[in-house]
């Protein structure tokens, strides 16, 4: 009997695991309206991209994503419930439906848009490895941590590349692997590990929550490419088409010279490009089962990606980093978007 | 006697198939058979929707994961491992990472237990008062927080490599670890570890024959004496007779870390603690009411028949409180093992931490994954069980 029991509790939650697969089958964009929230899945406080300021509020480039997604669809960037995630806990939280996009600092690859069922939206920050290391070592160059030990998070792209990095350049050293940022910047501040290593962005943003921030310093090497960027699940074409214009629609209102401040103006504007970007002329909107005046929702709601980039990491900010490869096509970075005609 | 007397006043009749569906042992057999069926129809169900699910969301099935490589390091390796092993490699350091904080928690734990549970019904007044704060403040703390304070109290107390801590007989201890001397068996070693065998050995059969040679006579031989003479004294003299064959790689400073010697990680000192002092508090508790649960009357007639207080609690008294203990502490037993996935708080990289975690992560394939997790833990389980309940059923008393 027992045995039978334990099978039959074993049934149930497998059928709990199924149930939660079949929620994510229908359409989205209906499930979020239905909602009344958008379900934003973001990490679990990292300054400048995710994090709670003193009044409880999310803020930064991650969830400033999720808001314009929120305007788009509710005329409300406010209207979206944060899920604060692990590195581990991600991707399952995505493919389960626990939420509809995971906007948390996370590297696109092959095979997490292969294997694992999700489909990247765009870059919106590109980032690399890096390396930090208290100044005390009296180190220099990423070349001479041979025996380190490597203070990182569990299941990133990061724990990866630390491998691949130390093996190409025949050198030998000591994971310490935590779940957690909190613990990791806990271990590396008591003294665990020689080097913490994360994306750069995040290393100058750990780097604030240590006890001595000027006591470390960010080696120069980047050890490898990190696009970091939203995703969506596969197999809900409209969602991942609209999560991707948004995307767009950011640089687009930057490259045009749109902001929040000016939106109201350019409705009158007479340049084409303008006018079609705003919804004024033809029903790009429509097309992607949107309002028409979905762009002027994100603009009001959040700013173009200029302004959210400024207002989160730009060098105004506790961060300090300077637009670089982000900066628009058109003015020596790489955020490129195809045109809205 | 009342049915077939029934049967036997109505008119007979040809059985028909309802006739048989009533009668009671058919009925046994069919309803158990619905059961299973019904349940297999739920199983097949569960698997398959799970599988058309993850087909139509394109995530990758299957066990294939099993012998792709993995590309990343663990701190913590009982068995070769490189990062260009397997993720079929990966389980198996986990689970030996697993097995060894379990097995060395499990024997700490119950050194622990049986010290404060005693030491609780001491008549010395502050060591009865001591054991009973320990058990009431540690068994009210939850574990994670417990790991979390060892975790970081062992970091925050050690010293940085560069001003390590030289123990005695080459050991070093920093904030990297425990650094021990690892010994290198030179030829001609084999020769103390024959003698050790052959004294082990020695040493059963004369506790067998004393054991007989009381019961026949009364009279009593110093079994330990002769042990400890059999098991100690002569392999050392042998292992010194060989010419002491036996080097030692000693732990040095080599960059910014030591290099050489065995390493017990910090993570590992402070998850083995924690644990140990948490079951520890609750074993002792159980072996405070097993010794407590054997009547008075055993320990007096003990003593009225001449046996020393020694004599009584390991004649008598412990015995008799094990049938009580053994139980119970099965279970606190499966609690540590359960306990020990706590690991992944503070980097020990057991089970849960590098299989249920990285390579959870790196396949995206979290059904196999969690599924071989959880049969492990389940297996790793019933295995202490079954063990348990035959060092139980010896134990027992045998009645007459």
């Amino acid at each position: 009997m027992k045995l039978i029991l334990k099978v039959v509790l074993a049934g149930a939650a497998g059928l709990f695991v199924s149930a939660g697969l079949a929620s994510a089958q229908s359409d989205t964009l209906t499930t979020v309206k239905n909602r009344g929230m958008l379900n934003c899945g973001v990490g679990t406080g990292t300054p400048g991209f995710s994090n709670p300021d003193d009044k409880g509020n999310w803020t930064g480039l991650d969830v400033d994503f999720c808001r314009a997604v929120a305007a788009v669809i509710f005329n409300d960037a406010a209207k979206v419930s944060y899920k604060p995630l692990t590195a581990k806990e991600r991707f399952t939280a995505l493919q389960s439906g626990e939420v509809d996009v995971l906007s948390r600092t996370t590297t696109w690859t092959m095979s997490r848009d292969s294997a694992m069922g999700l489909s990247f939206v765009g870059i919106m920050y590109v980032d690399g490895q890096g390396l930090m290391v208290p100044k005390k070592l009296g180190i220099k160059s990423a070349k001479e941590l041979n025996g380190a030990s490597v203070c990182v998070a569990t299941g990133t792209t990061t724990e990866l590349n630390l491998a691949d990095y130390f093996r190409t350049s025949g050198m030998t050293y000591k994971p310490v692997v935590f779940e957690k940022v909190d613990e990791v910047n806990a271990a590396y501040d008591a003294g665990r590990c020689d080097v913490y290593t994360t994306d750069q962005s995040s290393l100058y943003a750990q780097r604030l929550r240590l006890r001595n921030p000027d006591d470390h310093m960010v080696l120069p090497e980047i050890i490898s490419k990190e696009p970091l960027g939203p995703a969506v699940r596969q197999g809900d074409f409209q969602w991942f088409t609209i999560n991707k214009w948004v995307y767009f629609a950011l640089l687009d209102a930057e490259e045009l010279g749109v902001t929040s401040k000016n939106v109201d103006e350019m409705l009158k504007s007479t340049n084409p490009e303008v006018r079609r970007l705003l919804g004024v002329e033809g029903e790009f909107g429509k097309g992607i089962g949107v309002d028409n005046d979905w762009v002027v929702r994100i603009i009001k709601g959040v700013g173009n990606y200029g302004e959210i980039y400024e207002r989160n990491v730009g060098p105004n900010t506790a961060l300090k980093i300077a637009r670089g490869l982000n900066n628009l096509w058109t003015k020596g970075g790489i955020q490129y978007a195809p045109p809205i005609r | 006697m009342a049915v077939t007397g029934i049967a036997a006043r109505a008119p007979r009749r040809t059985p028909s198939l309802l006739d048989l569906l009533y009668r009671p042992e058919v009925r046994q057999v069919l309803f158990q058979i619905i059961l299973i069926i019904a349940l297999a129809a739920l199983f097949w169900m569960i698997i398959s929707n799970t599988a058309a699910n993850l087909r139509r969301q394109n995530i990758a099935s299957g066990f294939g994961f099993w012998n792709t490589t993995a590309g990343f390091d663990i701190s913590q390796t009982l068995i070769p491992y490189t990062n260009t092993s397997t993720y079929g490699r990966v389980f198996w350091v986990g689970l030996t990472n697993t097995l060894l904080v379990a097995s060395i928690g499990i024997v700490f734990a119950t050194m622990v237990g049986f010290i404060m549970g005693i030491a609780r019904l001491s008549t010395n007044w502050l060591i009865a008062r001591l054991a009973t704060v320990y058990v009431e403040t540690i068994r009210n703390i939850p574990l994670l927080l417990q790991l979390f304070v060892w975790y970081f109290a062992v970091l925050k107390t050690l010293p940085p490599p560069r001003q390590s801590l030289e123990l005695v007989g080459g050991a070093v201890l920093n904030l990297r670890g425990l650094y021990l001397p690892e010994p290198l068996p030179q030829p001609g070693f084999q020769i103390p570890l024959a003698v050790l065998a052959l004294g082990v050995l020695a040493s059963i059969a004369i506790a067998v024959w004393a054991k007989r040679r009381q019961r026949l006579t009364g009279a009593q031989f110093h079994t330990g004496l002769a042990a400890l003479v059999l098991i100690v004294v002569l392999p050392a003299a042998a292992y010194f007779l060989a010419g002491a064959p036996l080097e030692f790689d000693y732990p040095t400073l080599r960059g910014f870390n030591y290099t050489g010697g065995i390493v017990v990680l910090p993570e590992f000192l402070a998850l083995v603690l924690g644990l140990v002092i948490y079951t520890g508090a609750f074993i002792a508790e159980i072996v405070r009411a097993g010794i407590q649960g054997v009547p008075k009357g055993q320990k007096e007639a003990a003593s009225a028949i001449g046996l020393s207080t020694g004599q009584t609690l390991r004649l008598v008294v412990i015995p008799q409180a094990m049938r009580i203990i053994i139980p119970p502490l099965t279970s606190n037993y499966l609690n540590l093992i359960k306990n020990s996935s706590l690991a992944v708080a503070i980097a020990y990289p057991d089970l849960v931490s590098v299989f249920a975690g990285t390579v959870l992560n790196q396949t995206g394939q979290a059904v196999e994954v969690i599924l071989i997790t959880m049969l492990v833990y389940l297996s790793l389980s019933l295995f202490t069980s079954l063990l348990m309940n035959w060092f139980n059923a010896r134990m027992a008393l045998v009645e007459r």
